[in-house]
């Protein structure tokens, strides 16, 4: 009856392909795993890869698109995958594993790692290890579910933009020049990060082996560093918030938009996990900035001062923050407990920012005068668990740290109340006059 | 003034109910009771279909957590008032004792109009307003191909975007030439309903339902139409509006109409008993203004209005401009002002609609005046308070022209279309010179004085 309609199309035939494929894939990358020494890793690692991409898009492209834009969410609290059922805790658990025998069990990996050798190759001229094989992985999240992510915005601008944005920062700056760097025999180094993420980038430590080892491409990486952290940073924020960072470039985030994004959901809205929020994140920052401090104190008593500080501080830090909390909780627990758990209670940077988008942006997210219905989807779909309706129904502008300006609450609200902008400083908090707002304090 | 010990009663925790409750609470130390046969606590009623669709659970479509009325001493009662004794000014409860009040107030919403559909007890059939109506919705939905909407309002399309979340077939029956085209112009009714229709649902106009058959299990096997068509089906939804939920106050003293007779400060006609929300209707109302007024957005201000009287500032309901908002599928509309379906020759409107996609603005204003009346947008969002701002200052076109652009409330980066609609303005009104002023958001908020820090 409706044949010309795109939403009544049969796809199903194109998605049992891509989930045939997807199955084939993991198999491939399963007999990679543990039979490498039976049958070449390259050839059922690589093709296992291979046929996951492939697979995910035939399977992604008519799955959203069979689906109008309103509808997208269809389904996010009653499918296993997406609401905590069965699904979802097996790919936790097997994002988890993957994470323990990463961190903990290399060798365990050893067939996986094989499967990307000729890719390490090509791109790095050297063989490849657990952490390029992690890179490759992480990348292909990135890009399979930016697509995925920029068919279920489809209508956004703003959303096509973000997830290009960070796709193409994974892509470019997080995989392929690092990975070119060291083919030219230049220290590896991410310009898309910077301490306090990437704390290391400031210690003396590091300083000194990209000064040893890089020459003058080492000295411009470490102004890199030092500029990106304290005056772009601020200067950025000012303008945009902390989402051109967050939302816009970051890997972590990058994974959490794209990845992430069908758990975004899951957050934590209760007042208490914000209050957990504050009591972790800002120790966490200010354990960092302490730290660098020492170091460099450290560094300039020729260790006098404090001795194998450096060594002792990368082994706890790097255990405990570095791997336990944002690559383990972080990544593994998405399906648990949402996508953005490190950024919102454990990212020194999304402190770092979170500051200065509260006291010195001209980022807020207006509410458009009454027109709140309070019915939930801001605050449900706020991946940082932000309560964004408490405000919204009140009138009242959102400014607030930890929002990293993903843009989502403002593309699912059904009365198109809610706008991301920069304005003047002056006046940032007044809310609108066409209702009366509630002086509660809730933290 | 009242005494702190006053006991302050509010029957329904509907957006009426818990917004005076809580604006009271502002103002007053009075005690307050809030109570409800539907649901514990408050809800967002607008948000029941993404229950349905999976996108929130009911925990999330609740806007104050528990700790709040705690925190507010807020006492909630989730009990059924069976009875009202005014001159004892006590209620009567389904499971508790009596509950006695200083001052009573009615806020108890709306409940299903067409209820003689569902006097036949065939299964299947039921509205959409009431929690219980989304749970028993869930429940008869499971598994069944085909539905038939009857009705072709807000609550008929909700149901069918709700159906085809679950890709169930569905038809509706329209009264109109158009859906909703007894709301909106020609123009923007007639781009909903192919927006409706492109999304798989299909629409019978001008068409009712005149019998529902059930087969011999009680359940429903199809319908009739009363141009005779029959239509099988396994679920009928009716959603042909909503009346003021007063029935069980039909025997009492209490002065009623379709709704219970209000005047401009919710009084009714009982001392110390006042009615607000979509039970409550206005017994003199201005002429233009509806005696009921069943909006979110009016429930709220109602309750806003009357918190200030029953904190002893005695305050008249003073509606000011008129605004809305709904979404049909993927189409936000947005309505500020006062644009009719259909008007006389004393006025005129701009209208701008997009080639392909479904976005359209309307500005309507009177001819001689150029007052400007109404605005009409689809798929486009505009800044209320401006919009708020050219009513209350009684903006003529040619005022508003130079602002439009600052209006404009979509996210960062999509396409603008004003400059469109100018180049329309400039075509029709070829005398109007362009003003070199222009402002953006930032400077007229300025200039209007709303950029206040609180």
């Amino acid at each position: 009856m409706h044949a010309s309609s795109p939403f009544v199309l049969d796809s199903s035939p194109l998605k049992a392909i891509g989930l045939t494929l997807i199955g084939l894939g993991l198999l491939g990358l399963l007999v990679a795993g543990v039979g490498y020494q039976a049958l070449s890793p390259v050839i059922s690692g690589g093709g296992g890869i291979l046929a996951v991409s492939i697979g995910s898009i035939l399977y992604i492209l008519p799955a959203r698109l069979e689906l109008p834009v309103a509808a997208q969410n269809n389904g996010a609290w009653q499918q296993s995958a997406t609401a905590r059922g069965a699904v979802g805790w097996v790919i936790g658990i097997v994002l988890t594993g993957f994470y323990i025998l990463l961190y903990w069990f290399p060798d365990t990996l050893h067939g996986l790692v094989k499967a990307v050798e000729p890719l390490s190759q090509l791109l790095r001229n050297r063989p490849a290890d657990q952490w390029f094989l992690y890179g490759t992985f992480y990348t292909l999240a990135v890009l399979l579910m930016g697509v995925h992510a920029l068919l279920k915005y489809r209508n956004n601008p703003y959303q096509l933009i973000k997830t290009t944005s960070v796709m193409f920062f994974q892509l470019g700056f997080a995989f392929l020049l690092p990975g070119l760097l060291l083919f030219l025999n230049e220290p590896e180094f991410y310009f898309s990060y910077f301490w306090p993420l990437k704390y290391d980038y400031l210690f003396p430590s590091t300083v000194g082996y990209l000064v040893e080892s890089g020459g003058g491409l080492g000295v411009f990486m470490i102004f890199w560093g030092a500029v990106l952290s304290f005056l772009a940073t601020p200067v950025l924020t000012y303008f945009y918030g902390k989402r051109w960072y967050c939302s816009w470039v970051c890997g972590c985030g990058g994974l959490a938009e794209t990845a992430g994004d069908p758990y975004r959901h899951l957050s934590d809205k209760s007042r208490n996990a914000w209050r957990w929020e504050v009591a972790i994140i800002y120790p966490i920052f200010g354990f960092i900035i302490i730290t660098t401090i020492l170091l460099w104190l450290n560094s300039w008593s020729e260790g006098k001062l404090f001795g194998d500080l450096s060594g002792g501080f990368s082994r706890t830090y790097g255990f405990f923050i570095g791997a336990m909390f944002s690559g383990v909780i972080g990544v593994g627990f998405y399906p648990i407990l949402g996508n953005r758990v490190w950024c919102r209670f454990g990212c020194p940077m999304a402190a770092y920012l979170g500051l200065l988008q509260k006291y010195f942006s001209r980022f807020r997210i207006t509410t458009n005068g009454a027109q709140c219905i309070s019915c939930g989807n801001c605050s449900t779909y706020c991946e940082m668990g932000i309560d964004v309706r408490w405000y919204a129904q009140q009138g009242k502008p959102i400014i607030r740290a930890s929002c990293v300006g993903c843009g989502i609450c403002a593309q699912v609200c059904p009365r198109g109340v809610l706008k991301l902008e920069n304005g003047p400083q002056e006046g940032r908090y007044a809310g609108s006059a066409l209702i009366r707002s509630e002086d509660i304090r809730i933290l | 003034m009242f005494l702190p010990d006053q006991h302050i009663v509010i029957i329904g925790n509907g957006i009426a109910g818990a917004t005076l409750a809580i604006n009271l609470r502002k103002q007053s130390n009075c005690s307050i009771t809030l109570i409800s046969a539907e649901s514990a606590t408050h809800f967002s009623r607008p948000a029941l279909m993404y229950v349905y669709m999976g996108h929130m659970r009911y925990q999330d479509i609740v806007p104050y957590a528990d700790w709040f009325w705690q925190a507010q001493s807020i006492n909630l009662l989730h009990d059924k008032v069976e009875q009202i004794d005014f001159s004892k000014k006590q209620l009567v409860l389904q499971q508790r004792t009596p509950v006695r009040y200083d001052k009573l107030v009615l806020a108890t919403g709306s409940g299903l109009a067409g209820t003689h559909w569902l006097k036949a007890n065939i299964k299947g059939v039921q509205g959409f307003v009431t929690l219980q109506d989304l749970e028993l919705m869930q429940q008869q939905t499971q598994h069944i191909k085909h539905a038939v909407i009857v009705g072709g309002g807000l609550i008929g399309i909700e149901m069918a975007e709700m159906l085809r979340s679950k890709k169930i077939a569905v038809t509706m029956l329209v009264r109109d030439r158009l859906f909703w085209r007894s709301n909106l112009p020609e123009q923007e009714a007639d781009l909903i309903t192919r927006h409706i229709q492109e999304h798989g649902i299909e629409i019978r106009f001008e068409e009712e339902l005149a019998e529902i058959i059930a087969d011999k299990n009680r359940q429903v096997q199809r319908i009739k139409t009363v141009a005779g068509q029959e239509i099988p089906c396994e679920f009928v939804g009716i959603a042909t509006g909503v009346k003021p939920a007063v029935d069980f106050l039909r025997s009492s003293e209490l002065e009623l109409d379709r709704g219970i007779l209000v005047n401009d400060y919710f009084e009714t006609s009982l001392p110390g008993v006042y009615a607000i929300g979509d039970c409550a209707q206005f017994s003199n109302p201005k002429p233009g203004i509806p005696a009921l007024e069943q909006l979110w957005y009016t429930g709220r201000a109602h309750a806003e209005t009357l918190a200030f009287t029953l904190a002893g500032t005695r305050k008249k309901y003073e509606r000011g401009p008129w605004f809305n908002s709904a979404k049909f599928l993927d189409i936000e509309y947005q309505t500020y002002g006062f644009v009719p379906n259909n008007w006389p020759d004393a006025y005129d409107s701009l209208y701008w609609q997009h080639p392909t996609q479904p976005k359209a603005i309307r500005l309507f204003y009177e001819k001689e005046t150029a007052l400007l009346k109404g605005i009409n947008l689809l798929g486009i969002r505009y800044r209320h308070d401006l919009c708020q701002h050219w009513f209350t200052q009684n903006y003529t076109l040619h005022q508003v022209m130079p602002e439009l652009k600052a209006a404009n409330f979509d996210p960062e980066f999509f396409k603008k279309y004003e400059p469109e609609l100018l180049s329309l303005y400039f075509s029709q009104f070829p005398d109007q010179k362009e003003k070199t002023e222009k402002y953006n958001w930032w400077q007229l908020r300025k200039r209007l004085k709303w950029a206040f820090t609180t």
